[in-house]
């Protein structure tokens, strides 16, 4: 026989079910989580959405704690940051988590888009889904600008003084739209304020907004997986895709697996080269910023050097201007110019999977090249691979409709 | 099947690697012979911030870096460091700074000695050891450096280096023009150190302003053994629950 319930459950029953009457906590617990079927057959690309989430989290935290102590001030900025690094307890600790985990974000990020890329989840009918992840994307590089700005080094100042004179590139309004952006004639306290501003508050809000809205979309049309067939399609006699797996618990507890993993890599850098060889925190940027010494080498954080390379790889101001953001803005109609019969990369021919890899190389090595120092023979190869890049969605359009596709599976593969 | 799949995820897997780790050209740091800093090593910390104090505490500050700090790092007692390191009428809480002026600082050497809190991050190792061992004397008999051509900082450490003269050679460019190009130092007159001291010395001097441009890293790399073994555990921990949920999975 059954032990009678203690009363402090029963208590503890009723105080749940008041609120459960009030607010719908086990609607969303069955809608999101327990009773939300994604497919079976995710690989190990399916970490990354998981991780996206948690490293938003981590940053909103340590953020909140760095602005505890930081001052966004000319003439302060350098040393408050200086004052987290050694007097603040556990600021090192903070801080580290904070620049480690804006770098890994990026990573994360785009080996989540790559995902995506590569089975297709961009496809009707995850439109939406695809759109508001791009959204997230461009706000997250806001967001990173703007917040490499706020330690005042030379870096911080220069690279600032770059990006935002791109705006200058507009014709007639760019020197009125720069000194609007800057609140001054050059970078200068005005600037470092209003990006604060930005980075703690308006950028996090609007990113927020979005990851519920990117969410929203995904668990309304349900996730695509590997295979990039319809779970949905074949459903059991209690109308449950046959292929499909509560959320809750089998990708909780998998994801908490890849949460493990990622924690191990992101603890060794923060705690063995947090600096990982001036790749996220640059050399340059331990020297206060100084309006009167241009540094020989200006360059961007590994992050925006695929667009930095594109940048650079075009001869006139407005035109590269133009180009970079064009580079962005293709990605955004992904859904459109992609038109195979197939989603899942798995089931295209062979021109389709070497477009990809071509443009996964392309982005690398623009990147890389955006780190260098720009000579005559990397503008050249810059400009090769910035044709490659923009090549692959014309490309895409017509052979992605053109070239023979494998049958695809009735159900996923294991 | 699905083998061949894998085959070639990991075959693209593997080119983008490869791509990967193509040198990157920016990595910097220049051709600077590879120094090895252990933070840990108290007494070269002790040795080095002797002579950080001593010699060059006298022109640059390192405002952000606290005498009791020093203390706590390099396991010296507030008295010790007090008799050892702070000036007369300086409080154990306070930064090092100098007591030259910007002003007085212009006058004698045409601008502010920069301050040193973070130059072992801004500058790294390789490049500073390079810097304070490449002082030379030219035909004016005027301090230069092969490192950091025509500075305005004498060599403070010619008393126990000796003084050196650098060579250069002609070399021919691939437009074919000439260039003087440093070749090697030839000594002029012997220091109170060895070449070997001398070496020493300035790996002291280094270790102590890497440590000084982030004292916190003494702290993390000790922690950062254990945080890893955690995760490690957590890490297994999850995959075998992981496992046990999956197993009714087909």
């Amino acid at each position: 026989m059954a032990k009678p319930a203690s009363n402090l459950k029963k208590h503890g029953l009723e105080l749940f079910n008041w609120f459960d009457k009030r607010l719908p906590i086990s609607d969303f617990w069955d809608a999101h989580l327990a009773g939300y079927y994604a497919p079976k057959n995710f690989n190990f690309w399916y970490f990354f959405g998981s991780l996206a989430m948690l490293i938003l989290v981590m940053q909103i935290v340590t953020g909140i704690f760095l602005t505890m102590h930081y001052k966004p001030s000319a003439e302060e900025a350098f040393a408050s940051v200086e004052y987290i690094m050694r007097d603040v307890q556990w600021g090192w600790l903070i801080r580290y988590m904070h620049t480690t985990g804006a770098s890994l974000f990026f990573v994360v990020i785009y080996l989540h888009m790559f995902r995506g890329l590569m089975y297709g989840s961009y496809r009707k009918p995850r439109e939406l889904v695809w759109i508001f992840g791009m959204l997230i994307y461009v706000l997250l590089m806001a967001e990173a600008f703007l917040g490499y700005i706020l330690p005042w080094g030379q870096m911080s100042y220069w690279g600032a003084q770059v990006i935002v004179s791109l705006f200058g590139a507009i014709p007639k309004f760019g020197g009125l739209l720069t000194e609007w952006i800057r609140g001054d004639f050059f970078i200068a306290d005005a600037t470092l304020n209003r990006f604060f501003a930005l980075h703690v508050i308006a950028v996090p809000l609007m990113l927020l907004m979005l990851v519920v809205l990117h969410l929203s979309a995904l668990h309304q049309v349900g996730s695509n997986n590997p295979d990039g067939i319809e779970i949905k399609d074949k459903k059991g006699a209690d109308g449950i895709p046959l292929d499909g797996i509560p959320f809750h618990p089998y990708y909780t507890v998998k994801d908490i697996f890849g949460v493990g993993v990622f924690l191990f890599i992101f603890a060794f850098i923060i705690f063995f080269s947090p600096e990982l060889g001036g790749l996220f925190l640059e050399h340059d940027n331990f020297v206060p910023a100084d309006p009167m010494v241009t540094p020989i080498h200006i360059k961007p954080v590994w992050y925006f050097t695929p667009f930095y390379a594109i940048l650079r790889a075009i001869p006139d101001k407005l035109a590269g201007v133009v180009i970079m953001f064009a580079a962005i803005v293709m990605l955004f109609l992904l859904p459109w110019l992609d038109r195979s019969p197939v989603r899942s990369m798995r089931y295209k021919g062979w021109i389709n999977k070497f477009l990809m890899i071509m443009f996964a190389v392309a982005f690398i090595r623009l990147g890389m090249l955006g780190m260098a120092e720009g000579t005559i023979a990397e503008t050249y190869e810059s400009r090769v691979w910035t044709f490659v890049y923009f090549a692959f969605f014309a490309l895409l359009w017509f052979f992605s409709k053109h070239e023979k596709t494998k049958p695809l599976p009735e159900r996923v593969s294991k | 099947m699905m083998s061949s799949v894998k085959i070639k995820t990991n075959i693209v897997i593997v080119a983008l690697l490869l791509l990967f780790s193509v040198p990157a050209q920016a990595a910097g740091g220049g051709d600077f012979k590879q120094v090895n800093i252990n933070v840990h090593d108290k007494s070269a910390l002790q040795r080095g911030a002797v002579l950080f104090v001593n010699n060059c505490l006298s022109c640059h500050a390192a405002s952000y870096m606290r005498y009791s700090r020093l203390g706590e790092d390099l396991g010296l007692s507030e008295d010790q460091v007090r008799e050892t390191f702070l000036p007369a009428n300086a409080k154990i809480g306070d930064t090092m700074t100098v007591s030259m002026t910007a002003e007085e600082a212009t006058a004698w050497f045409g601008n502010k000695a920069p301050d040193l809190s973070v130059v072992g991050r801004s500058k790294g190792a390789n490049w500073l050891n390079a810097y304070l061992t490449s002082f030379y004397q030219d035909e004016n008999g005027e301090w230069n450096n092969t490192v950091f051509p025509d500075l305005v900082m004498p060599h403070v450490f010619w008393e126990q280096q000796g003084i050196q003269k650098a060579i250069f050679k002609d070399e021919e460019d691939a437009h074919g023009y000439t260039h003087k190009v440093f070749s090697h130092f030839e000594t002029v007159s012997e220091g109170s150190q060895s070449a070997e001291e001398y070496q020493r010395t300035i790996h002291d001097l280094v270790t102590y302003l890497i440590y000084m441009g982030e004292p916190a890293r003494i702290q993390r790399e000790s922690m950062g053994i254990w945080v890893l073994l955690f995760l490690a555990m957590f890490t297994l921990v999850a995959y075998m629950l992981k496992v046990e949920y999956w197993k009714d999975i087909h």
